[in-house]
């Protein structure tokens, strides 16, 4: 049943997903690349899990390197994204001389 | 006691629905640029909404090593972040993936001590350390080729199918077996964990430097995947939602590449191992022109378009790129930057390069809205773009590359064309451009070439 349950939610999930993503203008490609990436980064969930539910050694350590692993995807994703957000502008300010030429 | 357990179990639940709503909301404001950066953010809140929420699950009995291993992590991630040149970021998402994948291999293998799991979800573990397996050794290739630490081209081999073939059948069939005698120390556990890496190594060397949008696109969507299956082995839904929304990005951006070189998947993927064409040899005379008459041209043009690809990144030319543009604007020239959606070596690449040279986001314009109106460009500047506007892509049948839509440049009433020299570009095919009666031929590096435009302008 839990099976079932969880499946739904997947179909759900990537039918959401290809309409929340399907328009985005290519522009966008890369953050929006870097932005899913950092997502992904979900992952640390179970890493932390993992990580503390002492289910031997062995789990405590793979789950406290993919927590390592997952912290770069997530911190890095988003700060980076937010980097690359920051520098994209419309243009405004027609300070380079003169008026621009479309009215 | 019990009833305690529920709430809490209840409570996390139901704040991992927050976090759902976040991304989801969040990637919806990540597609239009003015709500872009509220949309990263609102997204990354919904990340440290599941990472907080989660540290309360009565499972977790010490936090030592997870505050350690989260701070190393994020020191390293913040780090590259900030750090990183904005020409290399197709190699730095190619890393990230991989990390991603790895740690959810981890989280799947973990989950492998736990006690009681059923065969489906064995099998799902078995799926999580696969695709985050893929994913890692795959990405870790595919930062290789864009780095050029190894070579960038197609590597190809004999019998390169029969391998992989062999290799699939031995994943299933060590798959089968783990999840028939789930065990953490049996040898088809460690033959499945290698066997993943070694498949993610096999399916992208075949793949050439040109091609890298896709496969980038495609390794985002499988690290997405992982962390999915990682889902369903731990019985998490959080990671099965957010998950299978980069999955779905990532399938629908490698889809853009792949159309945008009128190429199926499948061909993107094996093509490698097809037999190659090769193009007709276009034979003309080469017109060079020199940066004092290319100045002339460019003051007398009312409309300007850039076409930049990869070369533009490679000689960082981006920012002389912009003062030129600006140089013509306040001349009273229209200008525009066109670009191809594969130009580059990841989706959208040139548009970051130009946001980071200040060039307005306007101004970029779509390979489908510059073409109708070509004609009326005046002068057409390709700077380290070859293949996305090679006209052999649409009258050379015999051209690897036909088919490709192009930006039409052949069709602007003047064509210049930045270029170190004259061997040939990344996929090896001639292009007629060059030969063009339209096309003159600036060679040098590109910053050089157009510093000397830009000082023409100037003096």
């Amino acid at each position: 049943m839990e099976a079932v349950f969880l499946t739904f939610i997947l179909m759900l999930s990537i039918f959401l997903g290809f309409e929340l993503i399907s328009k985005v203008p290519a522009t966008l490609h890369t953050p929006l690349m870097s932005g899913a990436n950092a997502i992904s980064g979900i992952t640390v969930v179970g890493a932390l899990l993992a990580t503390g539910s002492g289910h031997g050694a062995i789990s405590g350590i793979l789950g406290a390197v993919a927590v390592a692993l997952a912290m770069i995807n997530v911190v890095g994703g988003y700060l980076v994204t937010d980097r690359m957000l920051a520098m994209f502008k419309k243009k405004e300010n027609p300070a380079a001389g003169k008026g621009g030429s479309r009215s | 006691m019990i009833a305690e357990g529920i709430s809490l179990q209840q409570l996390i639940s139901g704040t991992y629905i927050l976090s759902a709503l976040l991304f989801v909301y969040g990637l919806k404001m990540l597609g239009k640029p003015d709500t872009a950066r509220r949309g990263n953010m609102l997204s990354s809140v919904g990340m440290l909404i599941a990472i907080v929420v989660t540290l309360l699950a009565e499972e977790i009995l010490s936090f030592q090593w997870i505050v350690i291993a989260a701070i190393a992590g994020g020191v390293v991630g913040a780090f590259a972040a900030r750090m990183i040149a904005m020409t290399s970021m197709p190699e730095m998402v190619a890393l990230f993936n991989g990390s991603g994948g790895l740690a959810s291999l981890m989280v799947g293998w973990a989950a492998l001590y736990t006690t009681g799991n059923t065969t489906f979800t064995v099998f799902t573990i078995f799926l999580a350390i696969l695709i985050g397996g893929v994913t890692f050794s795959g990405s870790l290739v595919a930062w290789g080729k864009l780095s050029e630490v190894m070579p960038s081209g197609a590597i190809v081999f004999k019998a390169q199918r029969l391998v992989n073939g062999v290799l699939l059948l031995a994943l299933i069939f060590a798959g089968v077996m783990l999840c028939l005698n789930p065990s953490t120390t049996s040898n088809e556990f460690y033959a499945v964990i290698a066997l993943s890496l070694i498949f993610g190594v096999m399916v992208v060397i075949p793949i050439g430097g040109a091609d890298m949008p896709v496969v980038i696109s495609l390794l985002n969507s499988y690290s997405g995947l992982a962390a999915c299956a990682a889902g369903f082995a731990i019985n998490n839904v959080i990671l099965i939602v957010a998950g299978s929304l980069v999955g779905a990005a990532g399938l629908i951006l490698t889809n853009i590449m792949c159309k945008a070189m009128n190429r199926s998947l499948a061909n993107v993927l094996f093509s490698g191992f097809g037999a190659v064409k090769t193009a007709t040899k276009v034979e003309g005379e080469v017109k060079p022109i020199v940066a004092e008459d290319a100045f002339l041209v460019l003051e007398a043009a009312s409309n300007v378009t850039f076409v930049p690809g990869y070369g533009m990144a490679v000689a960082q030319a981006q920012h002389v790129v912009r003062e030129l543009g600006e140089l013509l604007e306040a001349n009273g020239c229209e200008v525009t930057y066109a670009i191809h959606p594969v130009a580059g070596r990841m989706p959208g690449h040139m548009n970051v390069l130009l946001a980071e040279a200040n060039v307005p986001y306007d101004q970029l314009i779509e390979m489908d809205e510059i073409n109708p109106r070509i004609e009326n460009v005046d002068v057409a500047v390709v700077i380290g773009a070859n293949d996305v506007v090679n006209p052999a892509a649409r009258e050379d049948e015999n051209s690897p590359i036909y088919g490709m839509p192009i930006i039409n440049v052949d069709k602007a009433r003047t064509v210049f064309v930045l270029k170190r020299s004259m061997a040939s570009g990344f996929s090896g095919v001639d292009n007629p451009l060059f030969f063009g009666d339209n096309t003159r031929m600036l060679f040098g590096d590109a910053k050089e070439s157009l510093s000397r435009v830009i000082a023409e302008f100037k003096s």
